[in-house]
């Protein structure tokens, strides 16, 4: 912005992060923001983990018991819960993303949320199942 | 018309934003329960295919720029407007870390 030549008090506005407190619909939105540094927390935990998959069989039973420590678990978990609040705001935005037109109306949001809901449901079923946890 | 990047940054967010949501949370189940399918066996077989390579990249990548893109938003919301700045250091480190894992799995 170009300052030079504007009136002589030019208005500068003050920036904050109060505002975030001033209603609870703001905070979820933090909540869900704050979700990345869980998420990507946790993906650079799993590039260590796979620098230490390299490196033998060895340095890969110390990252598994790495995880098993109670600070990871609690770590895990708090991603955990982050990461399915990530799901849950993404999926119920999905029908405002991408609006489906059939004939002269369009599909229900109920419709396009819930078969991403389903989906999720599917792919998360199918991955404990293949890896070996179901 | 001025030329944005917009595209390329957002882009990859949303498809790190959709993968993260579908997958995050399961595979972060998978690394608490530790079930017999993160054996070192089973996790080697899989980084040493060039389809489990694949998606191992793609995966980590897509999920770090999608959480690099969302906390840049998060610090210009919460005050930080240094945002050339703070965006040059969120994107290089992760291509710098999605290069690692490239580096690595390369090596298995």
């Amino acid at each position: 912005m170009k300052t030079d030549g504007m009136s002589r008090k030019p208005y500068v506005r003050a920036i904050t992060s109060e505002w975030i407190f001033r209603h609870p619909r703001y905070m979820r939105y933090m909540v869900r923001e704050f979700s990345c540094l869980f998420i990507g927390g946790w993906t650079l935990l799993m590039v260590w983990g796979l620098k230490q998959l390299a490196e033998g069989p060895a340095a890969w039973a110390a990252f598994l018991e790495l995880l098993k420590s109670p600070a990871s678990i609690a770590f895990h978990l708090l991603t955990l819960a982050f990461a399915a609040y990530h799901s849950v705001t993404w999926f119920n935005l999905t029908p405002k993303a991408l609006p489906l037109q059939m004939g002269e109306e369009f599909v229900p949001d109920w419709v396009i949320a819930g078969a991403h809901f389903a989906a999720w449901a599917v792919v998360s079923a199918g991955l404990l199942y293949f890896a070996g946890a179901l | 018309m001025a030329r944005s990047n917009k595209p390329i940054v957002w882009g990859p967010f949303a498809a790190g934003g959709t993968l993260t949501a579908f997958l995050t949370p399961v595979l972060v189940l998978v690394t608490l329960l530790q079930p017999s399918g993160l054996s070192y066996e089973s996790m080697h077989a899989l980084a040493a295919h060039w389809a489990g390579k694949l998606a191992l990249v793609g995966v980590i990548g897509l999920s770090l720029w999608s959480a690099a893109h969302r906390l840049r938003i998060t610090l210009y919301d919460l005050g930080v407007r240094a945002d050339t700045l703070v965006a040059t250091i969120l994107y290089s480190a992760t291509l710098a870390c999605t290069g690692a894992a490239i580096y690595t799995l390369l090596k298995v």
